[in-house]
């Protein structure tokens, strides 16, 4: 399966969608969607970088953990991630987010994300080809 | 009706599900006949699921607007008794705790307004800071952000953003009882120490609007509100902050669950019993979440007062009312003739008080509480009144807006944020907006009808018709 991003309806918010070979690459797939919920991921160049680290009891638990920090980070460093690298071994994801400060006229971010849900969360392995790893984000 | 749950037409405006399975209590829906055929699957399961619910009173209860939530209904009302065992859900506040409306008088009227509506779009678009990656003038230390949490409006006030005379018309008072600053962790307060007085994005906004009728003159008198006069509402929450609170306390009930014998139908229904260590730190960072709502609205009113100030001195922008749509309250109410002290939750649900209520201010005691409903962008909003039947309907609440009736994706598929500028534009409707997506995501065809949400609203008895409101200038983040 090669990675790749997507977004799914949900009403009021949003789903985003990673697809990866590995579970790390759904991860960070899942995390360029999540961007492209506020605006072209494609306009972002990997100025500044951010260091992530989450731990959780389950799979489920750990990517909504990985989307809330990097939403987190977005809020608190007022930056727009657009690339990112996971780790993940026993319940612990160690992670890094590249990305630049919102420029509201160069990004015209369309929507702030409020934060991850377990509205259709799952992390799951598809039969012998590859990872997803999906939730909605409240917007 | 798109649902295979058995759903049964008890009285012309209201829907039964009742009690099966694990469920303690009945799920009741209030909705026209073409409101519930259009409300998703959703609803009725997430309504059912919240049945479940230990110390759930009554029933479970789902609004006009009813719908796809976390856990509970986008809509739901649900009360619990501590003293049964009964629990409290951060699903079930949501994670925009206390968004809510606020409504200002100005004095004006459209002759005013007409000839500056442009340069008063641009000069609020400018002052009132809104939307990604914006920063309130504001920024809180450590003992001061305490004060925000432990005060809200009240600290707002104090501060100098406001009057007491503010304060006597917003729920509690302007300050939420029981906030436990300390229960809000590090991060949620990092998350908020720039955002005070910001405007949020998304379908949050500040509008300018004329009101265009009036449906009961005793009680539009009480409220101010004749025909022609323009009105300020400001639709916001509680910021980064409360999304916070939301993001955390989700994860800790949900791990937590198991530890309380709690069987969750739906992880996203994650709780804890309001007796216990959990649920007693997620009503006092809740509380400290309403009171930041409160205070980041009174600031938002301040700034915009100031922009009226310079543009139309003179002009007094006098508080109607303020109301929060997610959050959960400790009410009394009457059960089969019985005082009861119930939690009771509003999710995307407004508290609409009877007259005679003590907790709404004098002047408007007679009348009912206000309750404003927020429209969708370029439709309408209206101003109602609670009802003495709405205790015994749903705890006294009624709807909260006209409630989402296509995906945001869909939206900006079949609608272009330049051209909905310029339509309104042309309706004399001014938009201003940082992003045109953003625009297209909030079309007013992505929207329910609000004028039918809200006839069922009056016609169901959760709430009186007292005014509708048109909007002439919307700035949103």
């Amino acid at each position: 399966m090669s990675q790749c991003w997507s977004h799914f309806s949900h009403d009021a918010d949003m789903g985003v969608r990673g697809q990866g070979e590995t579970l790390e690459q759904a991860f960070e797939q899942a995390g360029v969607a999540l961007t492209a919920v506020i605006c072209n991921p494609d306009t972002l160049s990997p100025q500044t970088r951010v260091e992530i680290h989450c731990e959780a009891p389950d799979i489920e638990l750990l990517f909504v953990d990985w989307l809330n920090d990097l939403i987190y980070q977005m809020a608190t460093r007022k930056l727009l991630f657009g690339r990112f690298k996971v780790q993940i071994s026993d319940q612990q994801l160690l992670g890094q987010a590249w990305g630049e400060p919102v420029d509201a006229s160069k990004h015209a971010p369309a929507v702030e994300i409020k934060g991850a849900t377990y509205t259709a969360l799952s992390v799951s392995k598809v039969q012998g080809n590859g990872w997803i790893a999906q939730c909605v984000v409240d917007v | 009706m798109q649902t295979n749950i058995p759903v049964k037409h008890e009285a012309e405006f209201t829907w039964r599900v009742e009690p099966s399975g694990q469920m303690r209590v009945p799920a009741i829906i209030y909705a026209t006949q073409e409101l519930i055929e259009g409300m998703d699957a959703k609803v009725f399961e997430q309504a059912c699921n919240v049945a479940k619910l230990p110390g759930i009173v009554q029933a479970s209860y789902a609004m006009p607007d009813a719908h796809w939530g976390y856990g509970f209904p986008i809509g739901g009302v649900a009360a619990f008794d501590a003293d049964e065992g009964g629990v409290v859900s951060a699903g079930g506040v949501g994670f925009d705790i206390s968004c809510g409306v606020r409504t200002l008088h100005t004095g004006l009227h459209l002759e005013d307004i007409e000839p500056r509506k442009l340069q008063l779009a641009d000069a609020l678009f400018r002052h009132i800071p809104a939307g990604v990656g914006s920063t309130g003038a504001i920024h809180l230390s450590g003992s001061e952000m305490k004060a925000m949490l432990k005060g809200g409006a009240r600290w707002a006030v104090e501060q100098g953003y406001g009057t007491e005379a503010d304060l006597e018309r917003v729920e509690e008072h302007g300050c939420m009882a029981g906030a436990l600053p300390g229960e809000v962790s590090d991060k949620a307060k990092k998350r908020q120490k720039n955002e005070m007085g910001t405007l949020g994005s998304g379908n949050h906004y500040l509008e300018l609007q004329r009101v265009v009728a009036t449906y009961d003159d005793a009680i539009a008198g009480a409220f101010g509100l004749t025909q022609g006069d323009i009105v300020i509402s400001i639709h916001c929450g509680s910021r980064g902050l409360g999304h916070q609170i939301g993001t955390e306390f989700l994860k800790r009930m949900v791990v937590s669950a198991g530890g309380y014998n709690i069987t969750l139908p739906d992880r996203e229904l994650a709780c804890a019993p309001i007796y216990s260590e959990t649920g007693e730190a997620y009503l006092g960072a809740m509380r400290a979440g309403i009171n930041c709502a409160l205070a980041n609205r009174q600031i938002i009113t301040h700034l915009t007062r100031q922009v009226f100030n310079k543009l139309f001195p003179g002009a007094k922008l006098n508080l109607l009312y303020d109301v929060s749509h997610n959050t959960c309250k400790l009410e009394t109410h009457r059960i089969e003739g019985k005082k009861r002290q119930l939690f009771v939750h509003r999710k995307g649900a407004t508290r609409a008080f009877g007259p005679g209520h003590p907790d709404i201010p004098s002047a408007l005691r007679p009348f009912g509480q206000p309750v404003l409903i927020g429209g969708s962008m370029g439709t309408a909003s209206y101003i109602l009144a609670g009802t003495r039947e709405s205790e015994t309907l749903a705890f006294s609440s009624a709807c909260h807006g006209a409630g989402r009736a296509m995906s945001r994706r869909k939206a900006t598929k079949i609608w272009h944020g330049r051209s909905l500028v310029d339509e309104l534009a042309v309706r004399g409707i001014v938009i201003r907006s940082p992003s045109l997506r953003g625009v297209a995501e909030e079309a007013p065809g992505a929207y329910k009808d609000v004028s039918e949400v809200v006839e069922a609203a009056d016609r169901a008895g959760l709430a009186r018709k007292v005014a509708r409101l048109e909007p002439l200038v919307c700035v949103k983040g």
